[in-house]
């Protein structure tokens, strides 16, 4: 298992303090956590055996930090503190793989400048709507609800990794209110519908693109992954079997190699 | 002291087995399943007239609110009724207390010092203006304000309709929120230089220090009663006191259930169903529809989870289906018995609590019109007379000024 650092840096004129995990060796990747907060897990570890993965806490979310939220209000904001935040750790143009809320942020983050990503993952991203397929609030759904939709096994042991909380009290309170206040802060930028015009901005995607979608997501169903595939040029998709909102996890050998080739190549 | 009727305007039928149909009584439950448009027209109408009725035997306000999509009370346009009761208790010392328009949820915010100007002048200066945050339900759930923003949308909204009353000149706002060219509303209130203001809370310290930087009547609303309610002011009183601000209990005020029957055992026969239809039923929201991520800001998030405070709401939300009627009036979640009962514990609760605006709830859930004409006449008749001069020394400075004066008791 690759050694974790982490760094605390400062961007966007000093008024946000994020911490980034970096491991691994090799190119840079930088992964782009979903609304849950950024739990280093094993899919992170397996992809820092071939990458330097930096994983950057969003806005909001590092310990410490609670107020970094409050100075990014929209989109644009938080794709110009992304470009800030790449400066810092030295990233020209990284590959970028962004899980669900993360895969929107990294879907917004080539549109301005292309030319910020080398290679773009898509696992199952938000930031697309259709009417007929809505998307459901996860931020109004309980764990009970919410477990079913996102883990195809819901009591399996990613659902576990995911909604258990540790035994010892204290523990289990900072968990709750570091979930809570990740949920929070990411929720600013997609209540109460996570469409904010990625539709009007997708084309401008110019890096190589790879959609990785659970067959059986029930939070963003893999009809989307046409939605996006059809709208960025070249992309492809692969669709995993027994995998819902957490392909990475579920499926992650599968999900690691299909990472892997795609940015090594 | 002035106590003001508050009504929720409540379904009043709902089915028996309610609670067990439907997940919630706010944000989904099916209109055309629950409700016939007809028949809440008389609710509201049957809402009006009992507000009228408690004007007209003495009460010296009478309150309404905003809320959507809901069975728990739902007047989403509170100025609307507000108007039809200032136009009905024209002549009358009565305060029309709106608590009231919600802010966060008003686009733009100048379309609440604007309609609250009209009320003001359509009422001859008799308006109480209540400023609420709105509930999560209401403002995110329903409105679909992301809630890390409500507070600081509601800060700017209350600023800016201050100023929009304040202002002799025209103004352009360039908030955050709200930017608005050329702000000159039409009409200005007649209270100058605004009408009290009466910020409800949940016991937030930050609310607390809201109401007192600018010097609004503070509102605990709640339905658990005055053990909670103690708590709670206890800490407020606390705060004033160390801020160094004057203690005038009018600077708070309370809501609470009340009852009145001939006897104590008359008001259990009479209105206990239709408390237990209240808890049952008009309070049957899930838990965290109460607090969606972002709703409380990371300190009093912490304070809630750390203190155990989350935890005890939610076993207190979760034990009330088991609470029998006495439970609720020993616990005093309703203050329920014969007048004299009823005016010992009040006025108990009034000195306790330190305070000088209370609402009481004299319509609840499910009590059909007629009882609710007995519970306000037993009360403006045989409880009201006894309270109305506590507090006496002190003004009521977040009263309307023209009704500070005591009200005679009319036509009872």
């Amino acid at each position: 298992m690759p050694a974790t650092a982490t760094q605390t840096t400062s961007a966007w004129a000093g008024r946000v303090q994020p911490r980034v995990h970096i491991a691994g060796d090799g190119p840079p990747l930088v992964f782009l956590h979903g609304a849950g907060g950024l739990t280093w897990d094993p899919f992170l570890d397996a992809l820092a055996k071939n990458f330097t993965v930096y994983a950057p806490e969003h806005p909001g979310t590092t310990p410490g930090d609670p107020d970094g939220v409050n100075s990014i209000d929209n989109l644009w904001d938080l794709v110009l503190y992304y470009y800030e935040l790449f400066d810092s750790l030295g990233l020209e143009s990284p590959a970028v793989v962004g899980h669900s809320f993360g895969g929107m942020v990294a879907a917004e983050s080539p549109p301005p400048e292309p030319s910020r990503v080398s290679r773009l993952t898509l696992i199952s991203p938000i930031g697309l709507w259709r009417d007929d397929t809505p998307i459901p609030n996860w931020m109004t759904l309980t764990p009970e609800e919410l477990t079913p939709l996102v883990c195809a096994d819901p009591q399996g042991p990613v659902a576990q990794q995911m909604f258990a909380l540790p035994e010892d009290p204290d523990a289990a309170a900072d968990a709750t209110i570091q979930f809570v206040w990740s949920m929070a802060c990411t929720g600013k930028f997609v209540w109460p519908i996570p469409d904010k015009g990625l539709r009007k901005r997708i084309h401008r995607i110019t890096a190589p693109t790879l959609i990785i979608w659970g067959h059986r997501d029930g939070l963003v169903s893999p009809i989307y992954a046409e939605e996006f595939r059809s709208r960025i040029a070249g992309s492809r998709v692969e669709v995993l079997e027994d995998a819902a909102h957490l392909p990475q996890l579920e499926r992650m050998e599968e999900a690691v190699r299909l990472v892997t080739e795609f940015c090594s190549s | 002291m002035k106590i003001s009727m508050f009504h929720l305007m409540p379904h009043r039928e709902l089915p028996a087995d309610f609670e067990q149909r439907y997940k919630s009584v706010w944000v989904d439950p099916p209109f055309n399943e629950l409700a016939d448009p007809s028949r809440v027209g008389q609710f509201y109408n049957w809402t009006l007239d009992e507000l009228v009725h408690a004007a007209r035997a003495g009460l010296d306000g009478i309150c309404v609110n905003e809320h959507h999509q809901n069975a728990y009370g739902f007047m989403p346009g509170p100025n609307l009724m507000g108007s039809a009761l200032a136009r009905e208790t024209a002549g009358l010392d009565v305060g029309i207390v709106q608590m009231g328009a919600t802010l966060p949820t008003t686009n733009p915010p100048t379309r609440v010092a604007e309609e609250y100007a009209m009320l003001d002048c359509i009422s001859g200066g008799r308006l109480v203006a209540g400023m609420p945050l709105g509930s999560p339900m209401d403002a995110n759930m329903c409105y679909g304000i992301p809630p890390i923003e409500q507070r600081e949308r509601y800060y700017e909204a209350h600023d800016l309709i201050l100023k929009a009353w304040a202002s002799d000149e025209m103004f352009a706002w360039n908030g955050k929120y709200q930017q608005l060219g050329m702000v000159n509303i039409w009409p200005r209130p007649v209270q100058k230089p605004h009408p009290p203001v009466w910020v409800p809370g949940s016991g937030s310290l930050s609310t607390w220090d809201f109401a007192a930087k600018h010097d609004h009547c503070y509102c605990f609303l709640s339905y658990f009663g005055s053990g909670l309610g103690k708590k709670v002011m206890d800490g407020f009183w606390e705060f004033v006191d160390q801020g160094g601000i004057d203690p005038n209990p009018h600077r708070a005020g309370f809501l609470q259930l009340v009852v009145v029957g001939e006897t104590d055992a008359d008001a259990e026969a009479k209105y206990a169903e239709h408390v237990k239809y209240f808890y049952d039923k008009c309070l049957h929201i899930p838990l965290h529809y109460l607090g969606p991520p972002g709703h409380q800001d990371h300190r009093s998030l912490t304070h809630a989870i750390k203190s155990g405070t989350a935890a005890r709401t939610q076993e207190v939300m979760n034990n009330l289906a088991n609470y029998t009627f006495r439970e609720f009036a020993d616990q005093q979640f309703v203050i329920a018995g014969s007048a004299a009962t009823v005016r010992d514990q009040l006025r108990e609760a009034v000195r306790t609590l330190r305070v000088g605006n209370l609402m009481v709830l004299l319509h609840i859930g499910s009590m059909p019109h007629e009882l609710t004409l007995e519970n306000i006449d037993r009360f403006a008749a045989d409880v009201l007379p006894y309270l109305r001069d506590e507090w006496g020394d002190w003004e009521n400075r977040w009263w309307p000024e023209s009704l500070r004066h005591q009200r005679q008791l009319v036509g009872v």
